[in-house]
């Protein structure tokens, strides 16, 4: 059993805002160690924004949770410097079989995009995860970083205000009072800040229950997610089993609707279960055991006056196609430097409001994908069944039913489509990479296009003249100057000309497309600057 | 191709195609049948293919049985 679980990684120390008379007021406060609390508070102090995290626990989360990190969030991770450090850690994988009874029916291979940094996925636990962030953290704490961890730090009170959020918040020595020119809410499912502000949150639940567990063995099984519907170790039933880094398998059991969840629990009946399925032979551990259930529900708005909601908080979907956490650190990468231009006075407040329409889209993306990913896994009706169980064997036998079976739809990035922020599309070049779309990869040498976007406004060039830079009522787009023969892959040619003989593309902070025309005009830009910064 | 159903008689051998359908289900437990069917669904809309055609197909199948 890995000893991460009983040391405490951001140990409760005292803060000399608590011996303040008055609240101390601070520009952004974060509620919520998670991924996307450590990844939101790494987007900003990165950017020089101060940044205080509380949370009511002082280490990383028990159990695996969440396993599977997309390309995006990895790309994403790279911009807040620890995207490396997370590959380097987890399993890489790119198979998936997916079982019908005791036969294969079908296997897919996600498709590794020639010329990306990154893997199409990578599984490692949370916990892990969450250790990687809070050492990035330590590192740039190191060199002088505006960014603290507050632990075992609850916040027991919230009051909204015009221009402030007020928080009361609980320690081991007693309570304190701080203020946050802006909070970001990112306690989980569960939010205590939700509750606290009294907001609903809204959508289908399920009753299906699954078993999660996480054990170590050492077994030949390869490093790809399998599937199973059906199976003979659990009648009627689904079954997953997916490799996590250091020996340890997640193994998902669904049990049904009307289960004792006590009865279940106990690792003498778990071992049953698993020993049906691993085979008697099989030597294992039981490292986390725990059963769940799901909803597919989110909050009607993730912005509420100076308090934004992200992760879990804002929305939630069912495990199947991994697009919780992956979206959580989507939403990280939108809310950091729209916060850091209005806490600078660089944007209006209004461009918060934008962080709600483009989320909210997202989350929506999310929660129809999971819920037929749900559907299809856990069957409602008697014919519903049997339409699914018609695909699962005709997929055995012919390729056209191989799209409709549904074990989950992974997470891919989201496209921004239709955002107040884009400007219009003026260049004929492939959908890839129209507005709204973050930034696709692409070889540089020994480095990548991701690497040198992001942070700032970008006007990236391709074979077009523009000036090194230019600056909009405070903003500046600084140019990269590149040619289609940069990359002899063309790669970068594919995916942003097409058959246009040049491109002119300005690219946001979290590397999503604002506009692109085919050669640099500059009332046009600088429109397509003022509207990505929500003053248009 | 149209993307309209086609609601005119359009099989090129009426008595023969529902005379082999039936028979394809003749001696079938009721959940073998069921599952039956369920493939030939599944098989005759992936050839249709086109979404709009598919819809009105639903929409027709709803809409013209006598207890709905």
């Amino acid at each position: 059993m890995s000893k991460i679980f009983d040391v405490p990684l951001y140990a409760y120390t005292r803060s000399p805002d608590q011996d303040e008379g008055m609240p101390v007021r601070h520009p952004v406060v974060i509620i919520g160690a998670g991924p996307v609390g450590l990844a939101t508070a790494i987007d900003l102090a990165q950017q020089g924004i101060k940044t205080v995290i509380l949370d009511d626990n002082d280490r990383v989360s028990f159990g695996s949770r969440a396993i599977c990190f997309a390309k995006r969030p990895l790309e994403i991770l790279d911009r807040l410097g620890c995207g490396e450090a997370m590959v380097e850690r987890g399993v890489q994988w790119d198979t998936g079989k997916v079982f019908f009874d005791t036969r294969q029916v079908y296997e897919f291979s996600l498709t590794e995009e020639e010329g990306h940094k990154n893997p199409a996925f990578i599984n490692l636990q949370q916990y892990t995860f969450e250790q990687v962030l809070v050492e990035r953290i330590r590192e740039m704490q190191a060199v002088g970083a505006p960014i603290e961890i507050r632990g075992r730090n609850k916040v027991e009170a919230i009051g909204q205000h015009d221009d402030h959020v007020k928080l009361e918040v609980e320690t081991p020595e007693g309570s304190y009072t701080i203020e946050a020119d802006w909070l970001v809410a990112c306690d989980g499912a569960n939010s205590p800040t939700r509750r606290m502000l009294g907001l609903d949150f809204d959508g289908q639940v399920f009753e299906d229950n699954f078993l999660i567990a996480d054990v170590v063995m050492k077994a030949d099984f390869p490093s790809e997610r399998w599937f199973w519907f059906d199976p003979p170790f659990n009648r009627g039933q689904s079954a997953l089993l997916h490799k996590q880094p250091d020996n340890v398998w997640r193994i998902d059991l669904q049990l049904g609707r009307d289960i004792d969840k006590e009865r279940e629990k106990r690792p003498e009946n778990v071992m049953v279960r698993l020993k049906a399925m691993l085979g008697d032979d099989a030597e294992f551990d039981l490292e986390w055991v725990s059963i769940y259930t799901f909803q597919c529900c989110r909050m009607e708005r993730f912005r509420h006056g100076r308090t934004l909601f992200a992760g879990d908080s804002a929305h939630q979907v069912s495990p199947f196609g991994a697009r919780g956490a992956n979206s959580g650190l989507q939403d990280a990468d939108n809310i950091a430097w729209k916060l850091k231009l209005v806490l600078k006075g660089k944007a209006p407040e209004t461009l918060m409001d934008s962080y709600n329409t483009e989320r909210a889209y997202g989350a929506d993306e999310n929660i129809l994908n999971s819920t037929r990913s749900t559907e299809f896994i856990t069957p409602k009706s008697e014919m519903s069944r049997i339409l699914r169980d018609a695909v699962l064997d005709l997929s055995a036998h012919h390729e056209f039913a191989q799209p409709l079976v549904n074990s989950g739809r992974l997470s891919v990035p989201c496209t921004y489509d239709g955002s107040m922020l884009n400007s219009a599309d003026a260049l004929a070049a492939p959908d890839v990479t129209r507005p709204g779309s973050p930034c696709p990869d692409a070889p540089l040498g020994d480095d990548h296009l991701l690497g040198k976007l992001g942070n700032e406004f970008i006007l990236l060039t391709i074979d077009a003249d523009a000036p090194d830079s230019f600056e909009e009522d405070g903003v500046t787009a600084t140019r990269l100057a590149l040619s289609v023969r940069d990359d002899p892959t063309l790669t970068l040619k594919r995916q942003y000309l097409g058959d246009a003989p040049s491109g002119v593309y300005l690219i946001r902070p979290d590397q999503h497309v604002a506009a692109r025309r085919e050669a640099f005009d500059e009332p046009h830009f600088r429109a397509a600057l003022r509207r990505a910064t929500g003053k248009e | 191709m149209s993307d309209k159903l086609i609601l005119s008689p359009n099989l090129d051998n009426a008595d023969g195609f529902f005379d082999a359908l039936a028979r394809a289900h003749d001696g079938l437990e009721k959940s073998t049948s069921d599952a039956l069917n369920a493939r030939l669904i599944f098989l005759l809309a992936n050839h249709i293919g086109d979404n709009k055609v598919l819809d009105q197909a639903l929409k027709a199948a709803q809409n013209s049985g006598h207890k709905r």
